[in-house]
């Protein structure tokens, strides 16, 4: 066991530290979840790109900071941005799963064309993966495009397509060979959400914010060559990223800061002479829900740590994303409880805490329990995959479409 | 950076199990523990070849001067075999309480004894964590009196080291004039408990520290019961998964039934992380004071109700068989069980790193 980083990477840390004291107070504040990054973002942006703080590995010709990659520089810069208070890079779909997709499967020209543009913030995407028929059954997608005049023409719906409104482009999944066994008939494209024939309408979720939309495509025409991979291959593309994603959602400083801003909220919030933290009840749940926010901190420690050697996450790595979404819905329901009564007001109520912050969190995370792979689809994943547990049995499936199954079982997601 | 235990942990880790694996089967298991003492010699004599007895056991005293965290190794593989020996008491917290505030003599006679397995000194510290039926020891200045409940690694012991109830330890013979043993008898056979009734006994105080020793002797035991939990709950997990891939109903291995692959899932998805927690918990006593009781609180709890749920659901994927005393699943399930209450229950344990914290007031 040694947690030091060597001094190398202290030298690193310092350096970081530097910048954030130097540089911090031009980070922009409040970006918006589901809105298109604002000038200052923007710039900020930049200014992370050229000092290599988000980007990093990203080659320099394609408008990253062109570094060798380095688990521990990455760590240290989330732990050091995270400790600050201070937003990191942009986080968006376009920068996590379509530049690393194209990296690994785009042309020359798509890496040229989209890359930079992309991690700057000038260039927002969205995802078209999920539909009403096809959420963890992915590979049950049913938005065809058939080819005619040397164009794609689409038709379907997408759902749970998170920032389409303010989206520039859209990387997509649609069924080009209807023939092919499921997943074998996929193709992955990419296009302007400008294109006539697209209509986006907001899909307001339990929080009473449309956080996500539907995207209606009626009669779309995308020239031939907007594919990424080859057709039918599409499938095979998008699980290239859907690691990513799940990634994206395990982050332990994340956790840490939920956890750090509820002790604050049951120190402060009054019962009568005392406050939310004299009750006993309330202060063995929360001890309890420090304990496992530390053992997913170590744990995230143990996954750093195994990836430093080449070792793939193991167990470690696949439970992040159920534990990690449980977790954090559950320092939302202890904030509520704390705050009794309190805990409902919303809706810019009178009376309200922190903008009604804590109930929006209490929903919006069962949203992403059941998103991304749903809890039901992980505990799949981790019997499955981590356990070797049996498969499902399959019933009436044709043999050719039993071997892709084999394949790219489990990779199945739910929400975008 | 590295994360983990290293490579001699892991040889260390590989030859306990092996060990394990040949001298103590379930079936050596269950003889030991309805037999009137748990421990076997078998199995403490393959473990001495080892050199585990003495890891604790500073190098002076003829020990290897080990760390917590190869203590935490060990522990889990013990857990994992349900293994009937003494070692949290014995061998981890008696050297530790010695090697901090014995007098030269007593280390000097003690210490090499233990290292080599021909000494055993249970260590008795319940009081310190929560007094239960008025137990507690006084200390006059010269003499014992009261009770001390849990002295771990009980019978057959030649000494016992023994917390007052201010927080001094004290050695104490086993054949002492005034000192009664009385074993208890709890649901896991596979250790031993006992009570010490002290009328007026001549015991030899350990250094007066304010307290230091028992904190430092309590977060080590803490660690040890939660990477004894972890092994158990291991082993319990896998059980379960090789049982759900041979069991057959309804014409298929119920393994593939996803109600209950997603109960292996949940044990394993709570399960994993408590790996990670046990160890830096175990490290942060070696090496970072000041946040050890505190990882050590968490690492007690959170193991004692993840296994907890582990020890319940494995039995329950075994269906019926789980239930049965012939299928031995429950030497885990108790000794999970024991785990868990020992040295404070996870509430007890919550509300101990709630005030370390300063969110309340100690009781």
């Amino acid at each position: 066991m040694d947690l030091d980083y060597g001094p190398q990477y202290d030298v690193f840390r310092e350096e970081v530290r530097q910048f954030l004291q130097t540089h911090g107070h031009r980070a922009p504040d409040g970006q918006g979840r589901a809105a298109r990054p604002s000038p200052e973002a923007v710039e900020w942006q930049k200014l992370l790109i050229l000092h290599g703080y988000t980007a990093r590995t990203i080659p320099k010709e394609y408008g990253g900071y062109g570094a060798e990659p380095d688990i521990l520089k990455s760590r240290i810069i989330a732990e050091e941005f995270s400790r600050a208070g201070i937003p990191a890079g942009l986080a968006n779909q376009g920068i996590s799963m379509l530049v690393p997709t194209l990296l690994e499967l785009g042309t020359e020209a798509q890496k040229r064309q989209w890359i930079e543009p992309t991690l700057n913030g000038e260039i927002v995407w969205c995802q078209g993966y999920s539909e009403p028929g096809a959420g963890s059954d992915l590979a049950a997608l049913k938005t065809s495009a058939r080819v005619e005049n040397g164009d794609f023409v689409i038709n379907g719906q997408k759902i749970w397509t998170s920032t389409a409104k303010q989206a520039d482009m859209i990387f997509c999944l649609v069924r080009t060979e209807p023939d092919a066994p499921k997943h074998g008939g996929i193709s992955y494209l990419i296009f302007s959400m400008d294109t006539p024939g697209i209509e986006v309408r907001p899909l307001k979720t339990m929080t009473g914010h449309a956080e996500f939309n539907e995207t209606f495509f009626t009669d779309l025409r995308v020239p031939l060559d907007q594919i990424v991979g080859q057709r039918g291959q599409g499938w095979y593309v998008a699980n290239a990223t859907l690691g990513h994603e799940r990634g994206m959602l395990g982050d332990p400083d994340a956790l840490e800061n939920r956890l750090q801003a509820l002790v604050r909220l049951m120190q402060k919030e009054r019962i009568g002479q005392g406050c939310a933290m004299d009750n006993a009840v309330l202060r063995d749940r929360l001890v309890a829900l420090q304990a496992e926010v530390a053992a997913m901190k170590f744990n995230g420690m143990r996954i750093l740590s195994n990836s430093l050697r080449g070792d793939a996450g193991g167990m470690a790595k696949l439970v992040v994303k159920l534990q990690s979404c449980e977790l954090a819905h559950q320092i939302s329901a202890l904030a509520i409880d704390a705050m009794g009564e309190m805990g409902i007001l919303y809706h810019g109520s009178e009376r309200e805490r922190e903008d009604g912050a804590w109930q929006w969190n209490y929903m919006f995370q069962l949203g992403l329990i059941i998103g991304g792979g749903t809890a039901q689809i992980q505990k799949n994943i981790i019997a499955e995959r981590g356990l070797e547990m049996p498969r499902e049995p399959k019933f009436a499936t044709p043999p050719a479409a039993e071997q892709a199954t084999a394949v790219a079982s489990g990779q199945n997601k739910g929400a975008a | 950076m590295d994360f983990g235990l290293s490579q001699d942990q892991e040889m260390l880790c590989d030859a306990i199990s092996r060990t394990l694996a040949d001298t103590c089967p379930l079936d050596h298991v269950r003889e030991c523990a309805e037999g009137s003492v748990p421990f076997s010699d078998n199995v403490r004599s393959a473990l001495g070849e080892i050199g585990i007895w003495g890891m604790m056991v500073p190098e002076q005293h003829d020990g290897l001067g080990m760390t917590m965290l190869d203590a935490a190794a060990v522990a889990e593989q013990l857990g994992y075999a349900v293994a009937p020996v003494p070692f949290i008491g014995a061998h981890v917290l008696a050297p530790l309480a010695l090697a901090q505030g014995g007098s030269e003599e007593l280390k000097a006679h003690w210490l090499p004894r233990i290292a080599k397995g021909e000494a055993q000194i249970a260590v008795a510290i319940a009081e310190t964590v929560e007094i239960r039926d008025r137990a507690g020891v006084d200390f006059d200045g010269a003499k014992l009196d009261g009770t001390a409940l849990f002295a771990l690694d009980f019978l057959e012991a030649d000494a016992f080291l023994v917390a007052d109830t201010a927080g001094r330890m004290h050695f104490v013979a086993g054949d002492a004039a005034g000192l009664e043993k009385v074993a208890l008898k709890t649901i896991d056979r596979t250790r031993s408990v006992g009570e010490l009734r002290f009328s007026g006994v001549a015991g030899e105080a350990l250094a007066d520290d304010g307290g230091a020793t028992v904190r430092r002797l309590r977060d080590a035991g803490r660690v040890l019961l939660a990477a004894d939990s972890l092994g158990a709950g291991q082993a319990m997990i896998e059980k379960a998964v090789d049982y759900a891939g041979q069991r057959e109903q309804f014409g298929r291995v119920i393994g593939s039934f996803q109600a209950v692959k997603h109960m292996c899932a949940e044990m394993a998805a709570r399960h994993e992380p408590c790996r990670s927690l046990v160890w830096y918990a175990a490290h942060a006593f070696d090496a970072t004071p000041d946040e050890a009781s505190l990882v050590a609180c968490h690492a007690k709890s959170h193991t004692g109700e993840v296994h907890r749920f582990v020890a319940r659901t494995s039995t329950e994927v075994h269906g019926g068989m789980g239930f049965t005393d012939l299928l031995g699943l429950h030497f885990w399930f108790k000794r999970i069980g024991f785990d868990r209450q020992v040295l404070g229950g996870p509430e007890a344990v919550r509300a101990e790193a709630a005030a370390l914290q300063g969110w309340t007031q100690v009781a």
